[in-house]
This record gives structure tokens, sequence and C-alpha cells, in this order.
């Protein structure tokens, strides 16, 4: 398959996860459309990789999925502090600090 | 790993290692005595200093060319150790009065610095990538350490949201840097560049995204909004922390990556910059002007220093400048730390619980009341602005003269008037210490003052003597190029 295609599907996924991030107000959607930017990102190093017949993509992957995972953990743990607090996560009514 | 690869990365091997141990350590330190984490912490990271002090002098490349060990990462980690040291200095009363004190406070912070330093020392964007997450995670979690105040909770999510988002651009930057090069390591990238083999539409194209990654790392416009929202809900010693090293490891990482593995591109998105730069020094003086809370205006005036900084980033792009230009950016980052934390001891001396004491009305009879005091905050807020006889006016000084030197006067211009917007809001925090009668509440407490008439003492002095800095900031940059 041409290289285009996998690079034409990344920016895709991309742009995909920046509009999620952007226009969703429910922060586990907003962490999904995250992931999904880390992996088109990924999917990139991948299809670089076997392009130019290196390794060094297909190893940056899984130090990525890592911290991916590492990332997640922290940030699940502060919605449940959230709505543990206040009942509700929905990013527009974190509103207490303003100026 | 050889003998040289060891020694390479020692600091910041015995911090994490530290860090770890104190970890464990901490379960049979009692409740009450957690003062006992606080020191072991800042004795760790003086031992870093010392290791890194060591150093000084050395050039390596290590871990095949995945680590660079030159006097510029050296110098800026040990920007980061002292940071450290200030930082528990000031979070050692104010943890214990706001009843959040635990151990892993310090020891995120330590996993943070080392993060920080792995950042400068690396050559390859693996590392920078893996040295970014490694420093935010620990920040994410300290921005939230005020739990279970909402504020710190919100800010903590917004910090982690955005730094997540910011991650995922420097991410897809760094993997089309990839496609484009072949390569990951800095060394690779400038071989692929100068043999011409790059694919410049990818090349381009990362680079930018990395630039709009490192933008919302550092905190310059259009994506600083962030961080008067994250500096305001943390607390407050965490947020110095956050405003002085996490400005300076960003800063660090720029320079290292777009002026030496980029060159011809530093020059092609220099107008980019500019804008980025002018735009940044605008937006933070302009809303810094409304804050009455003194913590949400010490982040826009953050925002506007990291405008005033990558000023040395644009001047820097001029090749017969670049040396200059560096040094004086580092000099400004020491004397915008060193001034930065000193007014931030102020705040945190007389920050109430419940987020109470930050307004401006809070700080009015602190001059008559507690002279001391006020004379720090009166030195911190005429370095912020620039003002002679302070380290501020020098870093300023010396950045604006490069800045002319290399070219760009009109940027000089933009931030000579912004600096003049600027010295009104410093200078009402002083007028609201000096002229108004009021009750303040200020807390008593020995490391606090230390570091507050320490730094203000640091700050003039060192102004007398600005060479002597400078030259050691010079010789810091001599091998980056």
């Amino acid at each position: 398959m041409p290289m285009s295609y996998f690079i034409g599907l990344s920016v895709v996924m991309f742009a995909m996860g920046i509009l999620g991030v952007l226009l969703r107000r429910n922060p586990l959607v907003v962490f999904m459309s995250l992931e999904l930017m880390f992996n088109s990102a990924n999917l990139l190093f991948v299809a670089f990789s076997a392009y130019h017949q290196v390794l060094d993509g297909q190893l940056f992957v899984f130090f990525v999925m890592t911290t991916a995972a590492a990332e997640v953990a922290v940030g699940l743990a502060l919605i449940v502090a959230i709505f543990k607090a206040k009942r509700t996560i929905d990013l527009d009514q974190m509103s207490s600090l303003k100026g | 790993m050889t003998q040289a690869d060891f020694f390479s990365i020692l600091p910041i091997i015995t911090i994490l290692l530290w860090a770890l141990a104190l970890l464990v350590a901490d379960l049979w330190i009692p409740k009450e005595r957690k003062s006992m984490t606080a020191l072991l912490a800042a004795v760790g990271l003086a031992v870093g200093v010392g290791i890194s002090l060591s150093q000084v002098g050395q050039t390596a490349l290590t871990f095949k060319g995945m680590l660079m060990l030159d006097n510029f990462a050296v110098f800026l980690n040990i920007i980061f150790l002292v940071s450290g040291i200030l930082a528990i200095a000031l979070s050692y009363d104010y943890l214990k009065r706001m009843g959040i004190e635990r151990g892993e406070y310090y020891v995120l912070m330590m996993f943070s610095i080392a993060g920080m330093m792995l950042l400068t020392q690396a050559y390859n964007l693996i590392v920078v990538f893996l040295a970014i997450e490694f420093l935010s995670i620990p920040l994410y979690i300290l921005a939230g350490f005020a739990r279970p105040r909402l504020e710190s909770e919100e800010a903590a999510l917004k910090y982690f949201l955005l730094g997540t988002f910011s991650s995922g651009f420097l991410l897809y930057g760094i993997a089309l840097i990839f496609g484009a090069t072949k390569s990951t390591g800095l060394e690779g990238i400038m071989a692929s560049l100068s043999a011409n083999e790059a694919n410049l539409v990818l090349f381009i194209a990362g680079a930018s995204l990395m630039l709009v990654g490192f933008g919302f790392k550092v905190a310059v416009a259009p994506f600083h909004e962030w961080a008067p929202d994250v500096y305001q809900g943390s607390p407050t010693p965490a947020s110095a922390f956050m405003a002085v090293s996490v400005k300076a490891a960003g800063f660090a990482v720029l320079l290292r990556i777009f002026l030496t593995a980029f060159p011809t591109l530093a020059q092609q998105l220099m107008p980019v910059v500019w804008g980025v730069a002018a735009l940044t020094m605008v937006v933070g003086n302009v809303l810094a002007i409304n804050q009455t809370n003194l913590k949400r205006l010490l982040a826009y005036s953050s925002i506007a220093h990291a405008g005033y900084l990558m000023m040395a980033f644009v001047s820097a792009s001029n090749p017969a400048q670049t040396g200059q230009a560096v040094s004086a950016m580092l000099y400004y980052l020491v004397a915008y730390g060193l001034t930065t934390f000193g007014a931030w001891a102020v705040v945190v001396s007389l920050e109430q619980a419940e987020g109470k004491g930050l307004e401006l009305e809070d700080y009015a009879g602190v001059g008559q009341k507690y002279p001391w005091l006020g004379a720090a905050m009166l030195v911190f807020m005429l370095s912020l602005s620039g003002i002679p006889l302070t380290i501020g006016f020098w870093g300023k000084f010396f950045l604006f003269r490069t800045t002319v030197e290399a070219g760009f006067t009109s940027l000089a211009l933009v931030g000579l008037f912004t600096s003049l917007v600027s010295v009104f809001y410093y200078l009402r925090v002083v007028v609201y210490m000096f002229m108004r009668p009021g009750e303040p509440r200020v807390r008593r407490d020995g490391w606090l003052s230390l570091v507050a008439v320490g730094a203000a003492v640091a700050v003039v002095l060192l102004s007398v003597l600005p060479s002597r800095l400078l030259d050691m900031a010079a010789q810091a940059v001599l091998r980056l190029q």
C-alpha cells in the first residue's frame, strides 16, 4: 500500500482527536480523544518505520504506550477525586477558578 | 552502559534513587514529623548540586548519542536543583499550615526535577518526549495536592488535560520529523538535513507541531490560557516551582533542538516566533493589569516573562548573535527564577487557609507592620519590572541589547513598552503594601523569611556584579553551537 494512505488515515485520526478535545465536555471522552491523538502518532511511527526499514519507530511506540498508560492512571484518579467532591465531571461546571 | 555513560547521568541517578529510597523511608516517618522528609529531600537535592558542579567543563555524547552532557545542561541542572531546594523551603511550613502535609509531595518534586535534568541532556527526540512526560506527570499530581480543595483538583485536571493535549502535538511532530529524516536522534536529523535527504514538507510540519507543543508547556500566547488557573489552584509553593523550573526546562529543550538540530529552520520559522514573542509580552502584561489576586498576577507576569525569553529565541536565529542571545537568556532565567521565588515566598507567608489572604487588599499595611517583608517584596517587584539596581534590570538589559544587535529593533521596542506597562501593576502591589493602612496577617516562619530576605539580598547584590554571572552563562553556551 502507498505511504500516503497511512499518512492520510493518521492525519484524520489526529484531527478527530483535536476536535474531540476541543468540543466534547465529558472528561472521559476528552480522554479518549487524547488517546486517539497519541495513537495517530503511533500509527505514523509504525508506518514510517516500515517504509524506511529502520526499527526506531516501532520501538518508540512501546514507549508511547507505556507513558500513555501512566498518564491514564493519573488522569482517572483526578476525575474520580473530582466526582467524589462535586458529583459531576462536566468540564463546563469546573468554574471555581476565575479572574 | 559504559563508565562514561554512567558518570554523565550520575546526578539524575542520584536524585532518582534518593527519591525512591525516600518514598520507602517515608513509611516509617511518623505523621507529625514529616518535616524530616522535607529535610531529607533537600539534602538529596544538595548532593545533586554537588555532583553536578563536579561535571562542569565536561562534554560528552553518551548512550550512543542519546544524551549530551555539556556546560549548558549542567548550568540548567543546577538551576533546577536549586529551585527544588527553594520550593521545599517554601513548602516546609505551608503544607503543615494547610493540613496537606504528606511525604509524597517532596518525592514527586524530586521525580519532576529528575525529568527536567534528563530533558536538558536529551539528544534524541524519544528521550525528549519521555523526559517531558516524566517531568509533567508528577506536576499534575502536585497541582492537585491540596485535595480535597476543589480549586486544586480542578487546576490539576485542567493542567493534566492541556498538558496531555500539548504532548499529543509534540508526539505527532516527532513522528513527522522521524518520517522526514529517518531518524529521531539530533545527530541523525542534522546529517539528513545537511545531505538534503529529508522531506522538507513533513519536516516543517513536524517542527511546527513541536513548537506548538512546547508553546503550551512554557505558556506563551496564544497557548497561555491554562497558566493562571493552574497557578491559582495549585498549592502555592508548587506554583512557584512550576513558574520557574518548568519554564526553564521548556526553553532549554527548545534551544537545544531548534538551534542545534534545526538551525536552517530556525530562520524560516523566525517570523512566527517573532509574532509569538510580541503577542506573549503584550497579552501577559496587559491582562495582568486587571488582576487583584496575587497568584493570578504572578501567573500573568510569568507569561509576560516567557515572552521576553522568547525574544532571546528570536535573536538567536541570527547566527552572529546566537551565543550572546543564549547566554542572555540563561542570565534572564536566573534573574527571573530568583526574583520569582522571592515574590512567591512573600505570597506564601501572607496566604491563609481556604485561599484567603491572596487579594491585593490583604497586602495593605504589610510595609508598615513588617518592614523587612515589605522591603523584600519591593525589591522583587522592581526586579520583575526591570528597574536598575536589581538583577532583573540587567536581565532585560542584556536581552534587549542582543535583540537590537541581532537586528530586531522593533521587537525590542515592543519589549520596552510592555515593560513600562508592567511597572504599573508591579508598583501597585508596593503602593498597597506601603501606603494603605491595614491589618495584614503574616505567617512567621524561619525558612520562608530566609528565602524571601535571601533572595532579595541576592537580587540586589548580583546586580552589582552583573558580568560575573553573564560570563558563567556565556561559558555554558560555548559548546552548544
